[in-house]
């Protein structure tokens, strides 16, 4: 019965939290129709929605994003130096990482992040899902690009999403 | 106190997005050029925009947190984008300069 | 304070936005132009909240939530017809 009326508990918190954000109130009425639509939405949606996420720690979650906005604060200031600086110095290239995560979920959002943090911007996915194809500013040594980003990002990603 | 905090959070967006702006202008192809605005530009208005929910905020009583939603919005969106872009510019080979890495073979 | 601040951010952002704007006439190809219409969406953002700071007003919010998600539909449209050739499928 639970089952049935909340096919997605994450997406229903997320848009109730943004139905109230949206209308910038707290106030009973708005609470109420929030709650409605965060049941309504879903349920009517889940069709689209195949597969489950599956999250085994959400404090990881949250340890997560905040170490993913310190990191864009980092990252931000190593771009602007970079973009400011002289671009003759600039060693562009792609790079292939290979991915452990096996879940989509994961998977997009090791990409997301790789995309907001230093230098790097992710550009294609192997048909196979295994390898990420990464676009960088500046390389000075491949290996470390890939550790860094194994040690930062897809390590704790690992440990929250578990493969379905 | 609060004025010196709005207009400090202000300054920092404003030129993190002129920084990335400059980067779209300057850099020599595309794939250089994709870095300057996903980056810099999303943190740019974001700071912007948590100014403007902190003015608000003090400005009228009770919190103005809205402002939040198109800052999650912008950094939910920007690698999106930034990710398509790339993909797109892969597919129909735009140019890339010389001295740019390329791929090892597996 | 404040409105020295705001001044010289307005003049930031409206460089900012005469850049990209540069960068989408001469943009060698089409990447380069969808990109510099993504980021010149995203400037007017700031623009428009810095805009609304200025005149005490928080009517502009809702055009800046507006305009964030029309650009990203632009962006992903114009992305995906250099991919397929074709938006609708």
């Amino acid at each position: 019965m639970i089952q049935r009326l909340f096919p997605h508990p994450l997406l229903s918190l997320i848009l109730w939290g943004i139905w109230l954000l949206l209308n910038n109130t707290l106030s009973a009425g708005h609470i109420v129709l929030g709650a409605v639509l965060a049941i309504f939405i879903p349920w009517l949606t889940s069709s689209y929605w195949p597969e489950k996420i599956l999250i085994r720690r959400p404090w990881m979650l949250v340890l997560y994003i905040f170490r993913v906005l310190f990191e864009i604060l980092v990252a931000n200031a190593v771009v602007a130096k970079l973009i400011l600086g002289p671009q003759k110095k600039l060693k562009p290239g792609f790079l292939h990482y290979e991915l452990q995560l096996t879940s989509p979920v994961g998977i997009g959002l090791l990409a997301n992040t790789i995309s907001l943090t230093p230098g790097t911007v992710s550009c294609d996915l192997t048909k196979d899902r295994r390898y990420l194809l990464i676009h960088a500013l500046h390389i000075d040594d491949v290996e470390a690009i890939r550790a860094e980003i194994h040690r930062k990002f897809e390590k704790p990603l690992l440990e929250i999403f578990i493969t379905c | 106190m609060l004025e010196w905090i709005l207009a400090i959070l202000i300054l920092i967006g404003a030129f993190f997005t002129l920084v990335g702006s400059i980067g779209l202008y300057k850099l020599s192809d595309f794939y250089m050029r994709l870095h300057g605005p996903t980056k810099a530009s999303t943190l740019g208005v974001g700071a912007i925009l948590i100014a403007s929910a902190i003015h608000f905020s003090f400005k009228t009583d009770g919190v103005s947190l809205h402002e939040i939603l198109v800052t999650l919005f912008l950094f939910i969106t920007a690698p999106v984008s930034a990710h398509l872009m790339a993909k797109a510019a892969i597919h129909i080979k735009v140019k890339q300069v010389e001295r740019t890495r390329q791929l090892e073979e597996k | 304070m404040l409105n020295l601040a705001l001044s010289i951010a307005f003049v930031m952002v409206g460089i900012a936005i005469l850049l990209s704007f540069i960068r989408l006439i001469i943009g060698p190809n089409t990447p380069d132009r969808i990109l510099a219409l993504d980021t010149l969406y995203i400037n007017t953002i700031a623009l428009l909240i810095l805009l609304g700071i200025n005149l005490q007003s928080a009517l502009y919010f809702e055009a800046a939530l507006l305009i964030a998600v029309m650009g990203f539909m632009g962006t992903l449209a114009l992305s995906k017809y250099l991919l397929r050739g074709d938006i609708m499928e």
